[in-house]
Order: C-alpha cells, then structure tokens, then sequence
C-alpha cells in the first residue's frame, strides 16, 4: 500500500543519491610537465594516471574528479594554481608538486582551508619540523635518503669523502642529512651553481682530494651532466653514492653505461618483493611500453591510494575535513613500499633500501635491490613538531 | 694546491670557453653581419643535441650522427628563416627577440611531443669514454681534448673564411653596406642565406658535441643561450675575433671562480661565511665580469660596427 | 566600419570620440572596483584573486612600459626590481615591521636606491648592450637571493601573518582588492600624466634622437637615469604586492624568463601607449591561465601568438583599437 510517507521517504533518498552523484570527490593534482622537473613530473602524472585508471576514476568507491594542471615548476604558478582549486574548484584533496619549493609555497593556503595535501614526492624539512600540519602527508622527508646513504657510507667503511651539491637551502639539507649519520672524515664539501653546466673544476678538485667515495646530492640535469663528466674524466674507480632520485629511472635511462654500480638509497624500488608493489609495476610497463616506474611515478600511485582508503575509511563524509586527515594518518591500503606508518608529524615511519645501478635480465639498466639499510626509520625533524 | 692543478683547472677553463664559443660564433655571426638577434639559436642548438644522439644511438656512429645532425638542423633553420627569420631582418632587434623567443615556446612543445619530457640518452663515442694520460699527474677526459680540438679548428676555420675568401670577403661586405654591396651585383639575399645556414650548422655542432657531456633535454637550449649571449656581448657583437677571446675569458674566469674562490675565502673568512658566499660569488663571476666590460667599454672589447 | 568612416563629420562631432576616450578609464576603474561585490554573485570569487595579480603585474608592466615605451631602453632586468622590492617585504617581516604602508613604501625606496644604482652603471650601454647588462645585474641578484639563506633562499619564504593594512583591516574582505586596484590606478594616471609633461617630452625626445636632445641642451644622462630609477621603484611597489598577495617570495620571481615575460606582455600590448600594459598583461595572464586548463601544450600557442603580434600588430594590440578610435 502506497503512503505518502513513503513518497517522501522516495523523494529523500532520491534527492540524497542525486545530490551524491552530483558531487564527486575532487582531487587538484598540480602537474610538473614542463620547466625544469619536467621528466620527474611526467612520471609522477603516468603514476597518477595510473592509479586512477586502477581504480575505474573512483575514490573510495565515489565517483572522483580529478583536475591537473601544469604549473611549470614555478612556485609563484603553484601558488596560484591552488588557489583556484581551493576557490573556483572547492578540491577535497591535493598533491603533485615535485620540488620542495612549490610545496612550501602552496602549503600554507591549503592548511587554512583545511584540505589534505598528500605530497607525493617533496618532505621539506619545515613541513616535517616546526611547521608540521595535521594536513600534510610526506612520502618520505628529503633527509631520510640522505642518512641512509650516510649509514651504508659507514657500513661500507668509507673513512674520506667528498660531498657536492647545489648552493641552495635544499642542497645544504641533504649534506647536512648525510652527514648528521656519516662518521668519517670529510674531504670537501663542495657547492655548485644551480643549474650548471660543465663540473670539470668540481672533478679536479675531487680528483687532488682523492676521496674513498663522493657522495653527491645534484637533481635532474645537473646530476646527469656531473655523472657523465665524472665518468668520462676518468674517476670511475672512486664509488659514487647518492640519493635516490639522483640515480631513478629517468636519470638511468639519459646516462646510460655510466652509471652502472652506482650505489643509491630510497625507500622503495621496482624489485621489492610485495604483492602489491609486483602488481603495480607490471601494470605500469604493460602501460608504459615496458619501462621501469621511478620513486616519482610510485609515489604518486600510492598518493591516489591513500586518498582513495581515506575516501573509504570516512564513508564518503569528506565534509568532516578532521576526520578525513586522521584516517590519512593511518593508511589502510597496501603500499607499493610495503608496510609504513605515520610518525606525530605526519612523515613517514618506513624502511629504507640500498639500491644498485645494473643489468637487468634483458640487459635493460636499471636499480636493483640490495638490502634494507635501515628499519623502521624517522626522520630527524619529528622533536620540533608541535603536533 | 700545486701547479698541475692549477693546469688542470686552466685547461678546464679553456675547454668550457671553447664549447661556449661554438655557440657564440654562430650567433654573433648572424647578429653582426645580418643585424638579426636570434633567440632561437638555442633551440637550433637542442634540435643538434636531440637529432645527434638519436641517429648515434640507432646507428653506432657518432661522425655519421655529428654530420646527419648538422644537415638536419640546417634545413630545420631554413624553415624557420624562410617562415620567420626573413620577416625580421628590416625590423628592430625587440621585434627579432620577440618572434624568436615565440619560436623557442614553439620549439620546446614540439620537441616534448616527439620525444618527451624526459631527458634522453647521449652516448659518449666508445673511442672517448675514457681518460688520456696527459702528464704523469694528470689524466684528462679524451672527448674533452677533441672538444678543445674542435673548437680551436672552428675558430681558425671561421677567421680564415671571413678575412681570407672570396665568401667571406661579400659577407664582409653585404654586412657593412648592404645597398651598396647590391648596387656592386652582390646577392647580399644570398649570402645571407648562407650565413644563416652557417650559424645553424654551429649551433648544430655544438649540440651534437655537447650531448655526450651534458643532459640532452628540453630547455637546454635556453640554459646555454644566456652565457653564450653574455659571450658575444663582451666580445662586442658581431666580432667573431670578440666572441673567441671572451668566451675563453668567460671559462677561464668561471672555472677560477669555482675552483679557486672558495678556497681563498675559507682563508680570509670565517667557515660559514665563507661557504655561503664563496658559491654565490662564483655563481656570478661571469656576470660581474660583465658588466665590469661593458662599463669600460660599452660596446665590448673588439666593436664590430664602430 | 568604412562607411562610417567616410561620412562627412558634423562640425564638434571630433570631440566626441576624444570624450569617450578620456571616459574609458572611468568606466574601466568603476568596472574594476565594483567586480569583487559582483562577482559572488555568479560563483566568480576565485577571480578576484586573479585579477588583482592582474592589476599588480599590470604595475610593474606599466613601469617597464614607461622606460621601454617612451623612454627607448629595451631593459631585460626588470623582474630584478620586483624581486628587490618582494624582498625587501621579506626583510620588513623578518625584522618584526608588521604594517604593509611601512614595507610597502621602504620596498620603493630600496628599489629605487637599487635601480638607481644599477641605471647609472648600464645606461652607458645602449641597445642590445644596454640590455644585456641589466640582464646581468638582475642574474646577480637572482643568484644573491637563491643562496641567501636567512630569506629562505630557493625554497622561498612565507610570510604567515599577512601584513597589516592599519585602519583598514576588516573593513571587508577583499579591502586588499581595492587597495591594490588604488595603487594600480595612481601608477596608471602617474604615468599617462608624466608621458604628456615636459620631462615625458624630453624622455622621447631622447628615444628618438638622442644626439639632438643633447645638442639642445637637455640633461639627457640625467634623464634617463631619473626615468630608470622611477620605473624601478614603480616594480619594486608591484614586487612587495605581490608578495602581500602571495604571501610567499621564492627567487623564481627574479628569474631572467620573469623579466623577458614582461617585455614581451608590454610588446603585445603596445609599447609607449598608455594601454599597452594593462592589455598586454591581461592578455597574456589570461591566455596562460585558460590554457593550461586544456592542454599540457600551453607554450606554444603562446609562441605563435607572439609571432603573429610581431607580423601583424607590430606596435601593440593597443594600436588596433587606436586606429579604429581614429577612423570613425
């Protein structure tokens, strides 16, 4: 028997599900396709393509839209990309950028509007101390690579070292991350223009000082200009250890030869023994033409998961913006790093792992795993946080 | 800090001078004899990195490459000048940066969708990947000696064809007075047409050369055209003598700057002092070189058009 | 438009496109100042966060646009200023000074004790020299702040308590809007005013024949240098906005494709018209911005844009509509 009531129960649910289906999840993803991370930007986009693709264009079993827009690696265009996001678009969600300087730039407006911003690759070393923020979800810290290479330095037994990189804040925290853990004596420590070209002065210096070991921190087109030069003036025989980024996939592939036996440290690799991380990276080659994910292109599938599990944990109710950054804080899904949790300022608690520059069975270059250098790591940063 | 390495670092000057210079000469060449500012020229240079190391790579031969590079990019420049570049050659040099400059936005997307964002691979031949022993004390990268050789042959090349041929003799001419050099049966369209295609073959070479050294990718046009701008400007414009003397100034005083300076200020000044601004100065040293040039000498140090 | 064109005039009928003309700033500024209570309205309150970049570009743009416009000196430098000027706001906040009047107004003063400084130096260059060396001093200040480290260096520096505008915080929301609109009209007047008086007389005197103005008399030295400090300290006001806009200063804003960027904003619009700046910044802002929504390809439609420009409206979009004012 039909009654009114019903009708208007009817017409609720209804208007409940329209209202649902009218409203997706959003998702501001600030791509880094052209300037100078370009490469790295492409990889983390074919990651994100790819999780959404997994995921049929859902989050957490919602209907999602997800915006991307290049803002050319500048953190003035980042700046004003998110804020149309926030207001024009009304995101639920943010991430994307690669380098640490336009997440810092676009941090602060999206902590005021209270929306999570999952990086899926920078862990600056503010978002991680002093201005640590419920809203903010590291991958990794930046300096976290650098003290894992400091402890394999100290492992392998190398007692003089000569470390490098950019004079700029970022090149200064990753040397003083390698040698917060490093122990031995430093040769020198050497400072670059950002951006340059020719590192022959650099390599003779490196050359008189007759280090055990170099390690050096130079991203994207500095670091494959330094490792061709280095290799062709003749120093092969003193080891080169780096962080992972400077020895990914995408700086492989433009090296070539010359990086083979490269030693490098990050907190995951396309070899890690899980389920989850073997699904991923044979899904990413069969769509990809065969090419090996970097940390670049996983972080950023693991970005969309995160969000994705949170979407769940939450039941939908992304309005409660509280609720929806502690389900973040305790990740649910099964990362392509296999098991992590979150320290009290929201950067990772995770394992890291020596890599190695060699052949793959189809004599491919690329990173292969060695072994875990360290365990359950925390960055250092996680006593300034007020969290 | 002894005298071979202070050798070595002079040698290393040398070398980044002469690879600046073979993008300085083709530039200061159709800026001094066609009055043309081509930005572009940078993107010419990536067209040679990128074209080079994709034929050396399927093809095994890094001459070939060199030569395929250097052909391609000449016909890649003729297109630009016969679609662009000769519209320019009667208006001021904004109107010349201007249009070239949309030529580089062009150019870079056009790169990224055939080959992608990514950087690319440019192997070093395998005759050169190592070092040679130059003195007992000093190994030196083999492939940078044959950029020093390179360079030094272009620039004796480029002396001799401007002051010694009949070529070079109507470029000379078309450049001081084009009208009166077309009055004289000249077909100054014609040399400049050469003299473009010349530039381009530079530009090209000096990609090809530097992929096996640098990062082969977008943008890297752009990353070299500033120094070698800065190149041609101290050497006063359109001065092919100029531009060699201030490039190998430029690469002497930025390796100094680099090698030497941080050193001497850890002596003089206290630690972190010094290793802020030892890095910073360098950075600059080509600038401040400079604008110390232009404010004795405003037009450079050899004016071509005095 | 050629039939109107032709009609024989009534007699006062020339006044009346003069009138219209003198008008078009009015209604643009009345336009301008009404959008931010407009806008919620339509669901537009995101654009007014863009236009009010618009309208602090358009300051620096109009800045450049006086020295290249009227005065003839192709500068590749400028961002250098705006940069010295964000900076400067940085140092303000660093220090504890919390008003924006007070950071704002050393922001012109430093800039204009910098621009001074380097004009003196590279106004002895001309031409393609002249460009090349304020492009060197602006490298040098862009690699000063990239290693600076107590500003932030390369990662930036955020300022998290926004600047107070004294009697004027909380007024309403968008007060910064209109203070901003405010300046950017001053700038504009300022510089349409100075461009019609004696020394803007003498500053194109000196664009088109230097040796004559000199042979006159005129300081022209002096001049030009007055006109180049002026600019500079105009871009450092545009440079601390924008910092209060941001609130954020990284080094990228100093970086030489910034300072090309304004060239060329100030190339489209039409270099020496007063008009030319707004418009070539509006242009080319919008054309980014709606773009990059589309494709990741936004470059080089931008490219072929320029080209075009250069071939077709070789004096500025701003002509176009010149020319149309002058036929009917």
């Amino acid at each position: 028997m039909f009654k009114p009531k019903h009708a208007v129960l009817a017409a609720v649910l209804c208007s409940a599900l329209v209202a649902q289906a009218a409203d997706p999840v959003k998702v501001g993803i600030a791509l880094d396709i052209s300037g100078p991370f370009a490469a790295a930007g492409a990889e983390a986009r074919d990651g994100f393509d790819l999780a959404i693709e997994t995921l049929g264009g859902k989050l957490g079993g919602q209907p999602a839209e997800f915006l991307k827009t290049d803002f050319a690696g500048n953190p003035e265009q980042a700046n004003q990309l998110v804020t149309r996001y926030l207001q024009r678009d009304k995101i639920d969600f943010f991430t994307g950028p690669i380098a640490s300087n336009s997440a810092l730039a676009v941090g602060p407006a999206l902590f005021a509007a209270k929306v999570p911003f999952i990086s899926s690759n920078p862990g600056p070393s503010q978002f991680a101390g002093k201005q640590c923020n419920p809203f903010f979800f590291g991958q990794y810290q930046n300096d976290t690579y650098d003290e894992a290479a400091g402890k394999f330095a100290n492992e392998k037994g190398y007692k003089n070292m000569v470390i490098i990189a950019p004079n700029y804040p970022a090149g200064k925290d990753h040397l003083n991350g390698f040698k917060r853990i490093y122990s031995g004596a430093l040769k020198d420590e050497i400072y670059t223009k950002v951006g340059q070209i020719d590192y022959a002065a650099e390599i003779a210096q490196i050359r008189a000082a007759k280090p055990d070991a170099v390690f050096f921190f130079l991203p994207g087109g500095m670091g494959i200009n330094f490792i061709k030069q280095y290799i062709g003036g003749g120093l092969k025989e003193i080891p080169l250890v780096a962080p992972g980024f400077s020895a990914d996939q995408d700086v492989i592939q433009a090296v070539g030869e010359p990086m083979l036996g490269l030693y490098n440290t990050a907190h995951w690799t396309h070899d890690l023994p899980l389920p989850a991380n073997a699904a991923f990276v044979s899904a990413f080659r069969k769509k990809y033409d065969g090419r090996y994910p970097t940390v670049y292109a996983a972080m950023a599938y693991d970005a969309i998961m995160a969000m994705d599990a949170a979407v769940r944990d939450v039941g939908g109710k992304l309005d409660d913006r509280a609720a929806v950054a502690k389900a973040l804080a305790k990740p649910s899904f099964k990362s392509v790093r296999g098991e992590f949790s979150y320290g009290a300022n929201n950067n990772p608690v995770q394992n890291y792992y020596l890599r190695v520059v060699e052949k793959d069975a189809e004599g491919k270059l690329t990173n292969k795993l060695v072994g875990t250098v360290m365990e359950k790591h925390q960055d250092a940063y996680v006593g300034e946080c007020a969290l | 800090m002894d005298a071979i390495f202070i050798f070595e670092q002079l040698l290393n000057g040398l070398g980044y001078g002469l690879m600046l210079f073979l993008l300085a000469a083709g530039l200061t060449l159709v800026f001094g004899i066609m009055d043309t500012m081509n930005l572009a020229h940078g993107s010419l240079y990536m067209a040679g990195a990128y074209i080079a190391a994709k034929v050396h790579e399927s093809s095994g031969s890094f001459l070939g490459a060199v030569l395929v590079a250097i052909v391609a990019t000449i016909l890649i420049a003729a297109l630009i000048e016969w679609l662009v570049v000769r519209r320019l050659y009667s208006r001021d040099h904004l109107a010349q940066v201007l249009a070239t400059f949309g030529v580089i936005l062009i150019a870079d997307d056009l790169v990224k969708a055939i080959w992608g964002p990514s950087p690319i691979m440019a192997p070093t031949p395998a005759a050169l990947t190592g070092p040679v022993q130059l003195l007992a004390e000093l190994p030196y990268p083999a492939y940078r000696l044959v950029l020093l050789g390179v360079g030094l042959a272009v620039a004796l090349g480029l002396y001799l064809l401007v002051n010694h041929t009949r070529m070079g003799m109507l470029v000379r001419a078309g450049a001081s007075n084009r009208s009166m050099a077309e009055f004289m049966g000249v077909r100054v369209g014609r040399v400049f047409s050469f003299v473009f295609a010349l530039g381009a073959a530079l530009a090209a070479l000096a990609g090809a050369l530097m992929g096996p050294i640098g990062a082969v990718q977008i943008g890297m046009g752009e990353a070299i055209l500033i120094p070698a701008l800065v190149v041609i400007v101290i050497g006063g414009i359109g001065s092919v003598r100029g531009a060699f003397v201030a490039a190998l100034l430029v690469g002497l005083v930025d390796t100094a700057g680099r090698a030497f300076l941080p050193p001497m200020l850890r002596a003089v000044l206290p630690p972190s002092l010094a290793a802020d601004l030892g890095p910073a100065l360098a950075g600059i040293a080509m600038y401040v070189l400079m604008a110390a040039v232009l404010t004795l000498k405003p037009a450079g140090l050899f004016p071509a058009r005095a | 438009m050629s039939s109107v064109a032709t009609l024989p005039l009534p007699a006062g009928a020339g006044a009346r496109p003069r009138s219209a003309a003198s008008l078009l700033p009015w209604v643009v500024l009345a336009v301008l100042a009404a959008f931010p209570l407009i806008a919620p309205a339509f669901g537009l309150e995101y654009y007014i966060g863009f236009v009010r970049r618009l309208l602090i570009v358009m300051i620096a743009a109009t800045s450049l646009n006086f020295i290249l416009g009227y005065g003839g000196m192709v500068a590749l430098g400028h961002a250098g200023f705006v940069g010295v000027g964000a900076y400067t706001v940085v140092a303000m906040v660093e220090a504890g000074v919390g008003s924006a009047w007070a950071a704002w107004g050393m922001a012109i003063v430093i800039s204009a004790v910098f621009a001074a400084a380097i004009g003196a130096v590279s106004l002895r260059a001309r031409g393609v020299y002249f460009l090349m060396i304020t492009l060197a001093f602006a490298q040098m200040l862009y690699y000063l702040a990239v290693s600076l480290r107590t500003y932030g260096g390369d990662d930036g520096y955020g300022i998290y308590t926004p600047l107070s505008l004294g009697g004027l915080d909380g007024l309403h929301a968008d007060i910064f809007y209109w203070v901003v609109l405010a300046l950017a009209a001053l700038v504009f007047a300022f510089s349409s005013r100075v461009a019609v008086s004696r020394f803007g007389h003498a500053l194109m005197g000196i664009r088109d024949n230097e040796t004559r103005m000199a042979a006159m008399g005129y300081p022209v030295y002096r001049i030009k240098l007055v006109a180049f400090t002026g600019a500079g300290a105009v871009a450092g006001l545009a440079g601390a906005l924008l910092a209060s806009h941001n609130n954020f200063v990284s080094p990228s804003l100093m970086h030489w494709t910034e300072s090309a960027t304004l060239l060329v904003m100030v190339a489209i619009g039409g270099m020496g018209k007063r008009w030319g700046g707004p418009l070539g910044v509006a242009i080319w802002l919008t054309l980014a911005e709606v773009l990059k929504l589309y494709t990741e390809y936004w470059h080089w439609p931008i490219g072929l844009m320029l080209i075009l420009v250069v071939f077709f409206a070789p004096k500025g979009v701003a002509t176009l509509f010149e020319r149309k004012e002058k036929t009917q």
